[in-house]
C-alpha cells in the first residue's frame, strides 16, 4: 500500500514550488530581478516556516517511513528557516556591492534549504543521502559563485572535491549498513542492530564511514581542513550561510542517526565522537590564535564550536541532546551577528578581512564595535551573554554523565579560544583607528544585527524560554 | 524588613543608569557632563539603597534577609535567588560606596570616552553587587565572571602603556581559574541536583568529592584573591589600570575571592577545608612574608601597594581557614578595612600621578611642604595600612593573628613578622615620597589637594578611623552569621568524624 499523506511535507513542497517558480521568473526577467527574487525567497522561507508551524509536530512518518516529522524535526527546521532568512537578508546588498547580482543565488539557497530540511526529516538512508546531496551540490556552486575571483573558484573546487569524497565515504558506509542489516529504514536498522548479540565488523565500518562523512559536513576535526580555505575564499555572504545553516542540518541528521538507528552501537560511536569533539575543541582553539584573517578566524571558531556541541552528543540522553540543540541555536544567532559585522567591513567598495582592519573601530564606528564586542564576549562564553548558557548546558550534560575529563579539557580550551576573541576586541578598542569603513549599513543588516544583539543580551533575563523549548524538542528522539 | 525587591533594585539600578546614559544625545561636551552626573546620581541612589538596607538589616539574625526567589532557568531547576546575611551585607555596602568614589575620582581625570567609562563602571557595580547578593551558585557565577568584561575594558582602554598585556593577563588568568570552578559547580549540581547556596550549605557532599570540589573552587578564588603563587596578574593589572580601576580592583574585586571562601569553601566543603587548612596557612604565610619583601624593593608606587595588597590578603586567607571566630571575623574585617584603605591609597597615588604623570617613587620627595593636606591624609592611610591601633587596619590584623594563635602558634608567629615588614615598606614609601630630599622641582611645585580630592580622601579617612575606634559597627552585624558558620562547620566535621569512627567500629 502506498502511504500518500503529504501534509508533513508541505513546507518542503511549498519551497520547491517557490524555488522553481523563482527560477522561471529569473530566467524571464534576467539578473535585474535578483533583488526581487532574493526578497521573494526570504518571504518564501517565512511562509514555509508558518506552514511548518501549522502542520503539527506530533511524531509520524510518511511515504512508507522515508520521511519523519516530529518535534525535533520541526524545531530544527524552524531554526534552519530562520537562519536562511537571515542569510538571504544579509546577501541582498552584498550581491550588489560585489557586482554579482545573479538570480541563481537565492534560488540555490532555496534548494540548499530544501536539502537541509530533508536531512532533518530523513528516516531512511536514501532520504538522508538525497537531502545531503541536494544541499551540498547547491552549496558547492554557491562557494564558487564569485566567478571572476580566483579564491572563490578555488574555494568552490576545494569544497567540491573534498565534499564529494566525504559523500562517497558516507555512501560507502550506507552500503555497508544496508548489507549488514538488510534495510535502509532507520527503524528497521535500529531494531536489527539492537537485536544482535555481537555487532558485525562490517556494520561498525559502515558506522565509521557515515560518521566520517558527517564530520566533514560539520567541519569537525580531523575532517576540518577545508573549512578555513572555503570560509576565506567563498563570497562573505556565502561564508555566512555556511557558518549558520548547514551545520544545524548536519547536526540534526547526526543526532537522529546516533540516537535512533545507531543507539545500539553507542559503544562503537561514543569513543569516535568523544575524540572528534575533543580534537575539534583543541584545534579550533589553538589554530585560531595565529589567524590574521577574520574569516579564517571564524572558521576555526566554528570548528571549536562544533566540538563543544559534540560534547552534548557524547553525553547523550535527553539532557545531552537538548543541550546540543540549545547550543546550536545560540551559536547560530551569534554567528549571524558576527557575519553581519564582517559584511560591513568594506573600504572603497572592497571587502577587507584582516583583523587589523578593525583597528580602532570603537572610535570610527562605535555601534558596530560594541555589537562585535558583545558578540565576541558571548562567543568566548563569558556571562551574562547568551554564549555562556550554551556552554553551561553542554558542560552540565557532560558532567552529569560523568565525562569530567572531556568537560575539563573542553572548558580549558575555551579559555584558549577566549584569547582570540579578546584579540578582536583589543584591536577594536585598544588600538589606534585605521581608515573608516564605508558607511551606510542597509536596513536589513541593521535589523539582523539588532535582533542578534538583543537575543545575546536578553537571553539571561528569561533563559528558561529557549532552554525549555530546546529540551522539549529532543524528547521525540528518545520516545521510542 | 522591606516589602519590595530591594536587592534586585540595587543590583539592576546601575543597569538602568546605563540605559539612560546610552540615550543621552547632543553636543559632545554636554553629553560628557551629563553622563558624569547621571553616573554619579545612579551610583549615589544605589548607595542610598545600600544604606537603607543596612539600617533595615537585622543584625541579631544569622539568616539570609531580603530574600527574593523566583524561577529563572526552570528546566534545570536553577532559581533567581537573592539574599544577604552578615557576611555579605558589608561587601554590598563597600561596593556601593566605592563606585561613586571611583566615579568622582575620575570626574575630570578621564577625558577620553567619558560615556563608555561611566557605562563600564556602572555595569561593574551591578555585577559586583550581584556577586555578593546571589544565593544561587550559577547566578553567582554569572555575576562573578561578568565582572571580567568591564574590568578588561577599563584596564585596556584607559590604562597605561602596557595596558594590553595587563588586560589580557588579568582576563585570561582569572578566567582560567573561574572555569575550573564552573566544572566544580556543575559536578556539585550533578551530585546534589541543586545549585541553591543555602541548600548546598546544609547538605555537604562526600569527603572524596569535597576534596576535588574544594580544589576546583580554590582555583578560582585563589586567583581572584590573589594568593601566592597565582598573584602575578595583580601588580600588572594595578600598575596599568587607571586610578579608578585600581581602586575598585583593590577595593572590591579582590574581596570576591575571600567572600567565595566564606560562602562556598568553608560551609560546603568543611572536611576538605580542614584537610587543606595547612596548605592555605603555608601559602598565606609565604604571601605575607614574600610579597612584603618584594614590596620593599619596589620603585613604582602602585606596584608597591599592589604587593602590599597580596600580603594583606594573605592575612585574610589565614584568618578564614583558621575557622575560629576571631580568625573569620578578622578576615572579614580585614577585607573591608583593606577595601577602604588600599582604595584610598590608590587614590593618593592617583592624586600625585595626575600632577606629575609618573608613579616612580624617585621622582617625588619632600612634597610635605607644598602639599600639607595631602601629606596628612596619606599619613593616616599609610598608618592604617600598617595596622596602627585606632585605624581599621589594626582590628583586622589583630583578630586574624588572634585566631591564628589558636590554630597554629608557629604560623601566627611567622604571620606576625608581616606586620613589621608592612610597617617597613609603607614607612619607607611615605618617607621617600612625602619627606626626603627636596630635589625634584616639578614635584615641589605641585598644588595641594583640590576640593574634590580632599572630600573623597577625607571621607575615606573618617571611615577608616571610625572603624578603627568603633569596630562594633561592623562586628555586631557580622558576628551572628560567622558564629552560625563556625557552629555548622564544626558540627559537620564532628558528624563526619563520628561517621568515620562508626565505620571504623563496624570494621573492627
Amino acid at each position: 500500500m502506498i502511504d500518500f499523506n503529504l501534509i508533513p511535507l508541505l513546507p518542503e513542497i511549498f519551497l520547491s514550488l517557490i524555488g522553481m517558480g523563482l527560477l522561471i521568473v529569473g530566467v524571464s526577467e534576467g539578473n535585474a530581478a535578483t533583488r526581487v527574487v532574493c526578497w521573494a525567497a526570504a518571504a518564501g522561507f517565512a511562509i514555509a516556516a508558518l506552514i511548518l508551524l501549522g502542520v503539527g509536530w506530533d511524531t509520524r512518518s510518511v511515504l512508507n517511513g522515508m520521511f519523519v516529522m516530529d518535534k525535533f524535526a520541526g524545531f530544527m527546521k524552524l531554526m534552519i528557516l530562520t537562519g536562511l532568512i537571515a542569510s538571504v537578508a544579509l546577501s541582498v546588498r552584498y550581491l550588489v556591492e560585489e557586482g554579482m547580482e545573479r538570480f541563481e543565488f537565492p534560488v540555490l539557497i532555496i534548494f540548499a534549504g530544501i536539502g537541509m530540511m530533508m536531512m532533518v526529516s530523513a528516516n531512511n538512508l536514501l532520504t538522508l543521502y538525497m537531502g545531503l546531496e541536494l544541499q551540498s551540490l547547491s552549496l558547492y556552486v554557491l562557494a564558487a559563485f564569485h566567478r571572476n575571483s580566483l579564491r572563490s573558484s578555488e574555494a568552490g573546487i576545494k569544497y567540491f572535491v573534498l565534499g564529494a569524497l566525504s559523500s562517497g565515504m558516507l555512501l560507502f558506509g550506507v552500503s555497508l549498513i544496508y548489507g549488514f542489516t538488510g534495510s535502509l529504514d532507520f527503524e528497521v536498522i535500529g531494531r536489527t542492530l539492537a537485536g544482535l548479540d555481537v555487532v558485525p565488523l562490517g556494520a561498525t565500518f559502515g558506522l565509521v564511514f557515515i560518521l566520517a562523512g558527517l564530520a566533514f559536513k560539520i567541519s569537525a576535526v580531523p575532517f576540518h581542513m577545508w573549512t578555513p580555505d572555503v570560509y576565506q575564499g567563498a563570497p562573505t555572504a556565502v561564508t555566512a550561510l555556511f557558518a549558520i545553516v548547514p551545520k544545524i542540518a548536519a547536526f540534526a541528521l547526526l543526532m537522529r542517526l546516533l540516537f535512533e538507528p545507531f543507539a545500539g552501537l553507542s559503544d562503537q560511536w561514543l569513543q569516535i565522537v568523544y575524540f572528534i569533539s575533543l580534537m575539534s575543541m583543541v584545534i579550533g582553539a589553538f589554530a585560531g590564535i595565529v589567524q590574521e584573517n577574520i574569516k579564517r578566524l571564524l572558521a576555526y571558531s566554528s570548528i571549536g564550536n562544533m566540538g563543544y556541541a559534540l560534547i552534548g552528543v557524547v553525553a547523550g540522553g535527553a539532557a545531552g541532546a537538548g543541550s546540543v540543540v540549545l547550543y546550536l541555536l545560540i551559536y547560530m544567532v551569534m554567528t549571524v551577528g558576527v557575519f553581519t559585522v564582517v559584511l560591513s567591513m568594506r573600504r572603497q567598495g572592497m571587502g577587507v578581512y584582516r583583523i587589523s582592519d578593525l583597528s580602532g573601530l570603537s572610535k570610527t564606528a562605535p555601534g558596530l564595535a560594541y555589537a562585535m564586542a558583545i558578540l565576541m564576549f558571548s562567543m568566548s562564553g563569558i556571562p551574562p551573554a547568551a554564549g555562556f548558557f550554551g556552554k553551561l548546558v553542554v558542560f552540565n550534560a557532560a558532567v552529569g554523565q560523568g565525562y569530567y575529563v572531556l568537560a575539563t579539557l573542553g572548558i580549558l580550551t575555551s579559555v584558549v579560544a577566549a584569547y582570540y576573541y579578546l584579540r578582536v576586541i583589543k584591536v577594536m578598542f585598544f588600538d589606534e583607528p585605521a581608515d573608516v569603513f564605508d558607511g551606510g549599513m542597509p536596513f536589513a543588516r541593521r535589523a539582523v544585527l539588532l535582533i542578534s544583539i538583543l537575543f545575546v543580551l536578553g537571553f539571561v533575563i528569561k533563559p528558561s524560554v529557549f532552554v525549555s523549548s530546546s529540551f522539549s524538542a529532543v524528547a521525540s528522539l528518545f520516545a521510542g | 524588613m522591606v516589602d519590595f525587591p530591594l536587592l534586585s533594585l540595587m543590583t539592576f539600578l546601575p543597569v538602568v543608569g546605563v540605559l539612560i546614559i546610552l540615550a543621552i544625545r547632543g553636543e559632545e561636551k554636554v553629553v560628557e557632563q551629563n553622563t558624569r552626573h547621571m553616573a554619579l546620581y545612579t551610583s549615589l541612589f544605589t548607595l542610598a539603597f545600600a544604606l537603607f538596607m543596612y539600617t533595615r538589616f537585622d543584625g541579631s539574625s544569622a539568616e539570609f534577609q531580603f530574600v527574593e526567589q523566583s524561577g529563572w532557568l526552570k528546566p534545570l531547576g536553577i532559581d533567581y535567588h537573592l539574599g544577604v546575611d552578615g557576611i555579605s551585607v558589608f561587601f554590598v555596602l563597600l561596593s556601593a560606596f566605592l563606585t561613586p568614589v571611583c566615579i568622582l575620582s575620575a570626574w575630570s581625570v578621564v577625558k577620553t570616552r567619558v560615556k563608555e567609562f561611566m557605562i563600564t563602571f556602572l555595569l561593574l557595580e551591578s555585577f559586583m553587587i550581584g556577586t555578593f547578593v546571589a544565593l544561587d551558585a550559577v547566578l553567582f557565577y554569572v555575576f562573578f565572571e561578568g565582572v571580567l568584561i568591564p574590568m578588561f575594558l577599563i584596564i585596556g582602554v584607559w590604562g597605561g602603556p602596557r595596558r594590553v598585556y595587563s588586560a589580557y593577563k588579568f582576563f585570561l588568568y582569572t578566567l582560567l581559574g573561574s572555569v575550573l570552578m564552573l566544572i566544580g559547580l556543575l559536578t556539585l549540581y550533578a551530585q546534589t541536583g541543586t545549585t541553591d547556596i543555602p541548600t548546598l550549605m546544609d547538605n555537604p557532599v562526600a569527603r572524596d568529592l569535597q576534596i576535588w570540589l574544594w580544589l576546583a573552587f580554590f582555583a578560582s578564588f585563589a586567583v581572584k584573591m590573589p594568593m601566592w603563587p597565582v598573584h602575578t596578574w595583580l601588580p600588572d593589572a594595578h600598575v596599568e589600570a587607571p586610578t579608578a580601576g585600581s581602586v575598585i580592583l583593590a577595593g572590591v574585586l579582590l574581596k570576591m575571592g575571600g567572600y567565595g571562601f566564606l560562602r562556598f569553601s568553608l560551609p560546603m566543603f568543611p572536611e576538605a577545608s580542614a584537610y587543606f587548612a595547612d596548605m592555605v596557612y603555608a601559602l598565606s604565610v609565604i604571601a605575607i612574608i614574600y610579597t612584603s619583601l618584594v614590596a620593599l624593593v619596589q620603585e613604582d608606587m602602585k606596584k608597591l601597594i599592589a604587593y602590599s595588597s597580596v600580603a594583606h590578603m594573605g592575612f585574610v586567607t589565614l584568618g578564614i581557614f583558621t575557622a575560629t571566630t576571631q580568625g573569620i571575623e578578622g578576615g572579614i574585617f580585614q577585607m573591608i578595612s583593606h577595601g577602604l584603605i588600599s582604595g584610598a591609597l590608590f587614590l593618593c597615588v592617583g592624586v600625585v600621578y595626575d600632577r606629575l604623570h609618573t608613579r616612580e617613587i624617585e621622582r617625588y620627595g619632600g612634597i610635605v611642604k607644598n602639599m600639607p593636606k595631602y601629606a596628612t591624609v596619606f599619613m593616616i592611610l599609610m598608618l592604617g595600612s600598617v595596622g596602627l591601633p585606632g585605624t581599621s587596619g589594626f582590628v583586622g590584623e589583630f583578630l586574624v593573628l588572634l585566631g591564628a594563635f589558636q590554630a597554629n602558634t608557629f604560623v601566627a608567629a611567622l604571620a606576625a613578622t608581616g606586620v613589621i615588614l608592612g610597617a617597613a615598606y609603607m614607612l619607607i614609601l611615605y618617607r621617600r615620597v612625602v619627606f626626603g630630599p627636596r630635589v625634584n622641582n616639578d614635584a615641589l611645585s605641585m598644588p595641594d589637594l583640590n576640593q574634590r580630592e580632599a572630600g573623597l580622601l577625607i571621607s575615606l579617612v573618617l571611615l577608616v578611623l571610625w572603624l578603627g575606634v568603633f569596630p562594633g559597627t561592623v562586628m555586631d552585624k557580622v558576628s551572628p552569621s560567622v558564629n552560625k558558620l563556625i557552629t555548622d562547620y564544626n558540627a559537620k566535621l564532628e558528624a563526619a568524624a563520628g561517621l568515620e569512627a562508626g565505620e571504623g567500629a563496624v570494621k573492627e
